[in-house]
């Protein structure tokens, strides 16, 4: 067969469309970064300039001196690393039990699980917040981390991962002598780091992004996240939008900093719960 | 030999409680935590949509009151409209979007990595950081929006108000919404493309067929099982969809962005209405749940006809 080639002008256009779209898609996040380098009076001129006159690089400093940035920081990163670990744990051991231990009533339980993704959260969050309450869970970082920590979905996205792990591979080390713990530790967990990496990257960016939860559980300043602090400052200072976007562009480079070199595991993720188990 | 047997069955039971304590042993750790936390709170949000209950005083059972008053209440049947019309855009334009971001970025194109991860990137950007950007760009005077929209010749008093305006926030939000989700379901028609046998493209060609043709015969009919996934997805997420909304415009202008999970956050965390907000939350729940059920029974037929 003779390999088309696509015609340069069409191969052009192609590239052309892209970039528009591409441009089209970051434009708010260039906004963003644009805004954030500017004084005040200068972010809504019409036409807009989306190169400022002079960087504004005080707007940076400028934020953690108006609001207590570094608690706040301190506190997503604290959330975000504990809930991401005890995941971590209790997910890729559930899996397991799930993928590759027999017993009865496996299935349906399992079933339990995914029916729960598929609810949507506003369903059961007021008796969650009362049940929380009698727990003295309500204000309290642990609270919160016992809410995000036994993620269903983290158990079914490393399941999916699991099932592709062939049983009789399994099965010799059964006969070797090693227990089901022992298979778990030396075989299926070093097999399983790319899924591994993938559910930590979700579940950072999740806990780190998350603002409906904090925003429902924390009312103490100190205990606050990254996310209420700046929907407190746009309360606050909401003229002042080059500070806004400063502390938005600040808010968004650690995950960025994790996208950049892991976009693959992004990609895998998605792809791995799109499809059907 | 009778005694042989017994004596297996034996072993036999004792394997299987032994398999069973394992296996529970690797999910308890997580199941405990998700039982507590997620089933327990799910399985008493059933109860007290049947209730009276403030949270204080001991409960009162109430049948279906509690669905009665919030379907008789103009604000939840506002809602319940917004939710229907927000999901039904969003939904379709997300799908539409990412359809074709898929088509463009599954051929062999340099930088098509860069490409493919800037689009996805909103995905993965801070809700709160991206709903305040999107508010500067639609301010009505000296926002990027309406100012190139006027670049390009809308007349001044044409210029939608946006989040401002009561016709105009509705289409706004789901104009951040669609952008947020396209990147993502992208990735997933993306991976589906990939597994779409070349052959029949081949095939295709030599019969003649346009690309058009193509799409129509081959490509779109090939996605079925992923625009059902989506769609489903989709439609999960819309009906959600909680914080863009509360960050963009709180519900407003007056109540003119009002979801179905706003409706019950409010009823739930400023009212603290036990009884309503669980029924209201029912409702939301079924609608969900239908569409779910409906869409595996569709699909289920659908492949049946194949």
């Amino acid at each position: 067969m003779i390999e088309k080639k696509q015609h340069p002008v069409a191969r052009f256009a192609v590239y052309a469309l892209l970039i528009i779209l591409t441009i089209g898609t970051l434009l708010p996040l260039v906004w963003m970064l644009s805004a954030s380098l500017k004084l005040d009076s200068e972010v809504f001129t019409v036409p807009i300039k989306w190169l400022p006159e002079t960087f504004h690089w005080e707007n940076y400093p400028k934020v953690w001196q108006k609001i207590d940035f570094a608690t706040y920081s301190f506190n997503s990163l604290k959330l975000t690393v504990i809930i991401t670990l005890i995941q971590l744990f209790t997910c890729s051991f559930a899996s397991y039990g799930f993928s590759k231990c027999n017993f009865k009533g496996r299935d349906t339980l399992f079933l339990c699980y995914v029916a729960t993704i598929a609810i949507p959260w506003q369903t059961y969050m007021l008796p969650q917040y009362s049940l929380m309450r009698m727990l003295g869970g309500v204000d309290t970082h642990w609270g919160y981390i016992a809410l995000q920590a036994f993620s269903a979905f983290g158990v079914f996205l490393l399941r999916q991962f699991y099932q592709s792990i062939p049983n009789e591979l399994l099965e010799a080390a059964r006969i070797d002598g090693l227990s089901e713990y022992g298979i778990y530790g030396r075989i299926v967990l070093p097999l399983a780091k790319p899924a591994l990496t993938t559910l930590t990257i979700f579940t950072f960016v999740t806990i780190w992004n998350d603002f409906m939860g904090p925003m429902i559980y924390f009312n103490t300043e100190s205990l606050k996240t990254i996310p209420l602090g700046i929907r407190m400052f746009l309360g606050q200072y909401s003229t002042s939008y080059e500070l806004i976007m400063a502390a938005s562009v600040m808010s968004l480079l650690p995950v960025f900093a994790l996208y950049i070199p892991c976009q693959k595991f992004f990609v895998q993720g998605v792809a791995t719960s799109g499809l059907k188990g | 030999m009778a005694n042989a047997t017994k004596q297996e069955t034996k072993k036999g039971i004792s394997l299987n409680l032994r398999n069973t304590l394992v296996g529970l042993s690797f999910i308890l750790p997580n199941f405990i935590g998700f039982a507590v936390f997620t089933l327990v709170p799910v399985i008493f949000s059933f109860i007290l949509s049947l209730m009276k209950w403030d949270g204080f005083t001991p409960m009162e059972f109430v049948a279906f009151d509690n669905f009665v008053k919030i379907f008789g209440e103009k604000k939840f049947i506002e809602s319940l409209g917004h939710t229907v019309y927000f999901a039904f855009f969003t939904v379709l334009l997300s799908m539409a979007a990412a359809l074709a971001l898929a088509l463009l970025l599954n051929q062999k194109l340099k930088f098509v990595n860069f490409f493919r991860s800037a689009i996805f990137f909103p995905y993965v950007a801070s809700i709160v950081a991206v709903s305040c950007v999107w508010k500067a760009m639609f301010m009505e005077d000296g926002g990027v929006i309406n100012s190139a929209l006027q670049m390009l010749g809308v007349a001044e008093d044409m210029l939608p108000g946006w989040t401002a305006s009561v016709a105009w926030a509705m289409p706004a939000v789901i104009i951040v919404s669609v952008w947020r989700n396209m990147g993502y379901f992208m990735i997933i028609y993306l991976a589906a493309l990939q597994d779409i046998p070349n052959s029949l493209y081949e095939a295709a060609e030599m019969d003649g067929a346009s690309k058009w043709q193509q799409f129509v015969r081959i490509t779109f009919p090939m996605l079925t099982p992923s625009h059902f996934f989506v769609f489903m997805m989709l439609t999960i997420n819309s009906f959600k969809t909680f914080d863009l909304i509360f960050l963009m415009t709180e519900g407003g202008p007056g109540t003119a962005t009002q979801l179905l999970s706003m409706y019950v956050y409010n009823k739930a965390f400023i009212s603290w209405d036990y009884g309503v907000t669980s029924a209201a939350s029912m409702v939301l729940f079924l609608i969900v749940a239908t569409i779910t059920v409906l869409q595996f029974r569709v699909e289920k037929k659908f492949n049946d006809f194949m």
